[in-house]
């Protein structure tokens, strides 16, 4: 599904990934884990796309297509889908007339028809109550007051209606207390398939222990120095991160 | 002949279609005078600095139409707020048009400035108010003062709310070559009372068209007024707009001014609080494209303690559009406990768009809580990659983003349907589908 190789990234002329290589399937959950510094956002944002980063080599492949030259909005119409750390504050729009115009614009991509409105609300219903959220936080504007749960739960909850098949959580667990956790990991294991992927980037193994990886991998210096199952997240937590910098790389 | 002789050499014939011995013929001597002694302002002034009036003065307008002029109500419905139903107040040409409007004596008098100022039965009313809060001293205020003939008069008595918000409506049919337009209003709100207003001036060809209006209201103890101005005129429509507002204590005015389009408007709007527990809310959202160009000079005059302003005007501006917003706040030393807001942000989607903007405070109380706060800057590239990341084309996110921004001015607009309209207008001003319904 993804597959990508030797990729390096900048950003003000300064390189944050260094040579990056990683191959994920349908049906799949990624871990990526590492101090911060290291990489992890930066990976998440070009791969959804985010040109304030600069690729200076290597290439990003979903289901065979290079993805240099394609913008951001046909990525998330091609099913990639970003659950931001920091969602951003948008003052004037609801949840709900976002989402509205998010799954419309996405489907005008597809060539179909706006969604009907009655299917949009129903939509929008079954998978709040899935994550647990308020009807009135719909009306709210978007992320505007939001506390930092909140705001994550709303990530989730775009990412449960606009069905992606490849979801990228950057840091979704940071900022969650333990209920909000079990909810966003509880929405997030619903939502899995054999054909969707999910990549995971995290700095603590909790979150792991809610979404059981298939693979971990730990990114340092911006490239990956050492990938394994889910029994190197806890050796991570065990042993923090410094070995790793002191390992010759494998 | 430029036009302020045309207008001053006018004036004698103007006078003699009107009553000589009306008390307001010395007002109307007086104010003449002073527009003859200070002329059009120029961009030497400090308060014209960003407008300049040099073409328009360059243009040969009619003073007074010739003839009256009908308009079938299906040919200009759609800037009717039509959805609800309202009283009416309408001008063709600057000729009232009983056939368009619909006017109330019952229980409140919601007709004509021509009436008020002739009928014996106003009188007491025209002593008390007309001309007491317009200024004596700007001369674009005195020449329509000196002309001042026809408008709305709405007078709302205590504890009275009429049953329907009233529209204020001016069309220009284009049957001059050439026409200037000089409105008059005066509103009056007693204690307790309340009332809704939406005014628009709308020109219905491509011949030029320049109106000088003034406004007086005069909100009493406990009065709450909302007063809409609504903007989108034709690139070849000039609007000077003066609204002078004085409130009693614990009286709550809002003024909402939405601009977008015109070829040049000027918005002088004026608050004097005379009394305590004042509200006053001043709003604007400025959209305009092509060579648009708008000044908004606001003033609050807090002149008593404990008072309240607030000041929110958004402003986006595309193409060679310019924009000018000019805010000043004077807090008298009287005005302890005084809370004045001003913030005015404006979003430049052009190379060539220009927008001016500058607060003057000028504070002589100690116990006072002022701020304020302008910004000018591009769309947030954070919130745009969030929403293509959402799937939403940068054109639409674009659309959305300043969609947003102006909208969370609206929240205050008490009417449902005005705002409803002024939503698509924004929407459609900002060329862009939106993915849900307004």
């Amino acid at each position: 599904m993804l597959k990508i190789k030797d990729l390096h990234a900048s950003v003000e002329g300064k390189e944050i990934l260094t040579g990056v290589n990683l191959e994920v399937k349908p049906g799949e959950v990624h871990a990526i884990m590492g101090p911060n510094g290291s990489g992890k956002s930066t990976l998440a944002s070009v791969i959804a796309g985010n040109e304030d980063f600069e690729i200076t080599k290597g290439t990003i492949l979903f289901e065979g297509e290079d993805l240099d030259e394609v913008s951001p909005e046909e990525r998330a119409h091609k099913g990639i889908f970003l659950s931001f750390q920091y969602p951003v504050e948008i003052p004037g729009v609801s949840v709900t007339n976002f989402m509205k115009t998010a799954i419309n614009e996405s489907r005008k991509a597809r060539g179909q028809e706006d969604m009907p409105a009655n299917q949009m609300l129903k939509l929008i219903r079954e998978k709040s109550e899935l994550l647990d959220i308020d009807r009135k936080f719909l009306s709210r504007s978007l992320n505007e007051g939001f506390s930092g749960g909140e705001k994550k739960r709303n990530e989730i909850f775009q990412m449960a209606m606009l069905e992606p098949k490849m979801a990228i959580l950057d840091e979704t667990d940071s900022g969650l207390d333990i209920d909000a956790l079990r909810i966003v990991a509880n929405g997030v294991n619903k939502l899995k398939s054999k054909d969707n992927a999910v990549i995971l980037i995290t700095h603590y193994q909790r979150l792991l222990e809610y979404i059981i990886p298939d693979f971990v991998h730990v990114i340092h210096d911006g490239k990956i120095v050492k990938s394994g199952t889910k029994e190197l997240a806890l050796e991570l937590e065990e042993k923090g991160y410094d070995w790793l910098k002191k390992e010759p790389v494998a | 002949m430029d036009l302020k002789e045309k207008l001053v050499s006018s004036f004698m014939a103007f006078e003699n279609n009107v009553d000589l011995d009306h008390p307001i013929h010395d007002i109307r001597s007086e104010a003449i005078k002073n527009f003859e002694t200070k002329g059009f302002p120029s961009r030497k002034e400090e308060a014209w600095k960003y407008t300049s009036l040099n073409s328009l003065q360059k243009i040969d307008f009619s003073i007074f139409p010739k003839e009256e002029n009908a308009l079938e109500y299906n040919h200009v419905k759609k800037y009717f707020l039509h959805e609800i139903d309202t009283y009416k107040i309408v001008f063709v040409d600057g000729i009232y048009s009983s056939f368009l409007s619909e006017t109330t004596h019952d229980g409140v008098d919601i007709c004509l400035m021509s009436s008020a100022l002739t009928k014996p039965m106003y009188k007491p009313v025209i002593d008390v108010y007309f001309n007491k809060v317009a200024s004596k001293e700007e001369s674009l205020t005195t020449l329509n003062t000196a002309f001042s003939r026809e408008g709305a008069y709405i007078y709302i008595p205590k504890n009275k709310a009429p049953k329907k918000p009233v529209e204020i409506l001016h069309f220009a049919t284009g049957n001059e070559a050439s026409l200037m337009l000089q409105p008059r209003n005066l509103i009056i709100v007693e204690e307790n009372a309340e009332l809704q207003v939406i005014e628009r001036h709308q020109s219905l060809t491509k011949n030029e068209v320049l109106t000088n209006s003034v406004t007086e209201i005069f909100a009493a103890k406990d009065a709450i007024v909302d007063y809409y101005k609504v903007q989108n005129d034709t690139n070849d429509a000039s609007l000077i707009d003066n609204t002078y507002i004085a409130q009693k204590d614990k009286s709550v005015v809002k003024v909402h001014t939405f601009s977008f389009g015109g070829k040049l408007t000027r918005n002088n709007l004026n608050f004097y609080q005379d009394g305590e527990y004042i509200d006053s809310t001043l709003k604007g959202v400025t959209i305009l494209g092509e060579k648009q160009h708008v000044d908004h000079h606001t003033l609050v005059h807090h002149q008593q303690p404990n008072c309240e302003s607030h000041q929110d005007y958004k402003g986006i501006y595309g193409e060679r559009s310019t924009g000018v917003f000019n805010g000043k706040i004077i807090v008298d030393k009287i005005a302890q406990k005084t809370n004045a807001f001003q913030q005015n942000n404006n979003v430049l989607i052009s190379d060539k768009a220009t927008i001016n903007t500058k607060p003057q405070l000028e504070i002589f109380a100690d116990d006072v809580r002022c701020s304020h706060g302008c910004t000018i800057g591009q769309l947030d590239e954070d919130a745009m990659f969030y929403l293509q990341s959402r799937g939403i084309p940068r054109k639409e996110a674009t659309g959305l983003l300043m969609y947003a921004f102006a909208n969370n001015v609206l929240e205050s607009v008490r009417l449902p349907e005005l705002k409803k309209r002024i939503n698509k207008l924004i929407a459609t001003k900002l060329g862009v589908r939106l993915g849900f319904d307004l």
